[in-house]
């Protein structure tokens, strides 16, 4: 449209529809960040966190694939083979060496895969029990912390949104829970649980080759650790529920699905995954204080602990048995308390205030 | 002491009474829970020598009667009835035995957790993100990561096996010093950071900006000021180190060979030696909870602008 020199006339070309490129520049130029992202951006920016997290990420993966590619098993003794005498010589191998036959094999120009860290004193690969005893560990303090996670969730959420006498009975319940020793009832669970009937039970299933030691344990965990993640919940439910923000959605006639869903779970579940992390190294903790007791896995299965205790037996000569279960388990915790900690800054809106 | 203080005090001890009720209970219904009975694992005895040790140890009565009997021989007479294993001993005098040494064990392992936790923790704060503070933030990460139990064992190769310079066993002279170093390097780590967060919150504080700007000496803030506030949260934490040492010395005792009360537990479960598992059990729990209970109360009391529930 042309327009006149020195007119008043307003310029038409003003009110045209806006084009595409018009359009996207007026586009806010940075999408918008979930909490879910803006979090996990913190936590990558963290390097230790990330570290542990690798650290984590790859002790798993190798507990997993290690056992399916490796030549022996957990429970194979070497020197045992059907209708001849026990060959002693795979007994106390120190790491990569050989029993008699195995080095015979190599004089004749055979491979035969290595015993990185040689045998135990029932000629059982040692590399492979340790990595079948990080397996269990890690398999425990992760079903633990899952049963802890949902008992504790249920419970707390029924205290929080009920309240009254229901939230009255289920507390004071909590705070006796609370204060029981809780290694000692752990203990005292665990060496009864273990002898009595679940052993029978259990026979025949898989469960049976981890023993009824181990789910005595987590029975152990199901009764006595949901207390504090119960708290926690309800805790974070009575005080969200008075939030403004709450309020305000009420108040612009919000449902209270919405409410659950909008503000309540996304204000919960960050808490929630900071505790399970921080609850998974406490598992694990208690099942090697237990295996070390005597009172973890069944033999000849292996954990981390078991295989500590076995080891003190023959601590002088083969110090080195001992050394490597302790490094494991010191880094899987220490590595999932650290990525805990990181987790725990990234997720917590209320320390980035 | 105001009656809110009073009524609060009240109100724990009746919860502190409560659960060690409630570990006596659980611990001896649990205990005769197991199929068997504790006589089972002896050699094939005949009926009526078994009715006859029933009878002993008063086990041919009602479960529930056995029960109120139990609970009010350890309410009048401390009595937790004869061991089954070590013939003709109580178990209370076996727990007494045990606790002398054990005792010993725990208090200095505390008391060394106490003073080098919270010297390290101040330093640490006082010299923040310098190196030192760097250094002793990395160990006490890595200390509280390792379960008692390694860290006894490595301490026992490196002193003993491999440099030879203490004994390795509990019972001999100069014995206790590896199992105490071991039972309170948690406990220290735990500490430290505990003194190192809380003394940083403290010297953040107006008071110590305004006793600075007056001139104080910097001695007198460190220590009159900035350590007396900051040490109230340690009050806190003397209930879950008591716990530690506790559970910890379970496994120290067996390993160092100390003959205490946590070797006596230990020897008990493989025994199956019921009524001193009990014994021990409710014992243990019962010390616990009463220090849970102190170290709650002292902690309200010490600070008075806590509030109380």
């Amino acid at each position: 449209m042309k327009k006149k020199l020195f007119s008043m006339h307003v310029d038409m070309d003003d009110f045209l529809p806006a084009s595409a490129e018009d359009k996207a520049y007026m586009v806010q130029m940075r999408p918008s960040t979930t909490f879910f992202r803006d979090g996990v951006r913190r936590l990558v920016k963290n390097k230790i966190a990330l570290i542990s997290f690798i650290v984590i990420v790859a002790i798993t993966l190798a507990a997993i694939i290690i056992p399916i590619a490796w030549p022996y098993s957990y429970d194979q003794m070497l020197g045992v083979t059907a209708g001849r005498p026990v060959d002693a010589s795979y007994n106390n191998l120190k790491p990569m060496t050989y029993g008699r036959t195995e080095q015979a094999k190599i004089d004749a120009g055979e491979t035969v895969f290595p015993h990185l860290f040689g045998t135990d004193q029932h000629g059982r690969d040692y590399f492979i029990r340790v990595v079948y005893g990080t397996r269990i560990s890690l398999a425990v303090g992760f079903f633990a912390s899952i049963i802890v996670l949902i008992i504790g969730i249920t419970v707390g959420a029924i205290a929080g949104y009920v309240g009254g006498k229901v939230d009255l009975v289920i507390m004071r319940i909590v705070d006796i829970i609370y204060s029981l020793p809780d290694m000692l009832m752990v203990i005292l669970l665990a060496s009864v649980l273990g002898v009595s009937r679940l052993g029978t039970l259990i026979e025949g299933t898989s469960l049976e080759r981890i023993g009824g030691n181990i789910i005595s344990l987590f029975i152990v965990f199901a009764i006595l650790y949901w207390v504090s993640m119960a708290r926690l919940i309800r805790g974070q439910i009575l005080s969200l529920r008075e939030q403004e923000y709450v309020l305000a959605s009420q108040a612009t006639g919000a449902k209270s699905g919405w409410i659950i869903r909008k503000h309540l779970i996304p204000n919960c579940i960050s808490v929630v995954i900071i505790s399970t992390a921080l609850q998974i190294p406490n598992a694990i903790f208690t099942e090697s204080y237990l295996s070390f007791l005597g009172l973890g896995v069944n033999a000849p299965m292996s954990s981390l602990g078991s295989l500590a205790s076995d080891a003190l037996n023959g601590i002088s000569s083969y110090a080195y048995r001992l050394v490597i279960p302790a490094i494991v388990i010191s880094l899987i915790v220490l590595s999932l308390n650290l990525f805990g900690d990181g987790l725990r800054d990234a997720f917590d809106p209320k320390l980035n205030a | 002491m105001n009656t809110k203080n009073l009524l609060y005090i009240l109100k724990r001890l009746g919860l502190a009474l409560l659960t060690v009720w409630v570990v006596i209970t659980v611990t001896f219904f649990v205990m005769h829970a197991v199929p068997g009975g504790p006589f089972l694992s002896e050699k094939a005895i005949s009926e009526s020598a078994m009715r006859a040790l029933e009878a002993k140890y008063g086990m041919d009565k009602p479960l529930f009667v056995q029960y109120l009997t139990y609970l009010k021989d350890i309410v009048t007479k401390f009595d937790f009835g004869p061991s089954l294993k070590q013939r003709g001993r109580m178990v209370i005098d076996i727990i007494g035995d045990g606790m002398r040494t054990s005792a010993k064990l725990g208090v200095i392992s505390a008391v060394l957790a106490l003073i080098v936790g919270v010297v390290l923790g101040a330093v640490a704060a006082l010299r923040r993100n310098r190196i030192v503070d760097k250094i002793i933030m990395v160990i006490t990460t890595a200390f509280v990561s390792m379960p008692s139990f390694i860290m006894g064992a490595l301490l026992l190769i490196l002193f003993v096996i491999k440099l030879r310079l203490l004994p390795g066993n509990g019972a001999a002279a100069g014995g206790l010093v590896l199992p105490i170093i071991t039972l309170s390097l948690y406990p220290m780590a735990y500490i430290t950071r505990l003194t190192r967060s809380s003394m940083l919150d403290v010297l953040g504080q107006d008071y110590i900006r305004t006793a600075r700007a007056k001139g104080v000496a910097k001695g007198k803030i460190i220590f009159g000021h900035a350590m007396k506030n900051s040490l109230i949260p340690v009050i806190t934490y003397f209930g879950p180190m008591l716990a530690y040492i506790v559970t910890g010395s379970i496994v120290v005792e067996q390993i160092f060979a100390v003959p205490g009360i946590g070797r006596a537990f230990v020897s008990s479960i493989i025994n199956r030696d019921y009524p001193m598992i009990m014994g021990t059990t409710i014992v243990l729990a019962a010390l616990i909870v009463v220090m849970n209970l102190v170290s709650d109360v002292l902690y309200k009391v010490v600070d008075p602008r806590i509030k109380l529930d």
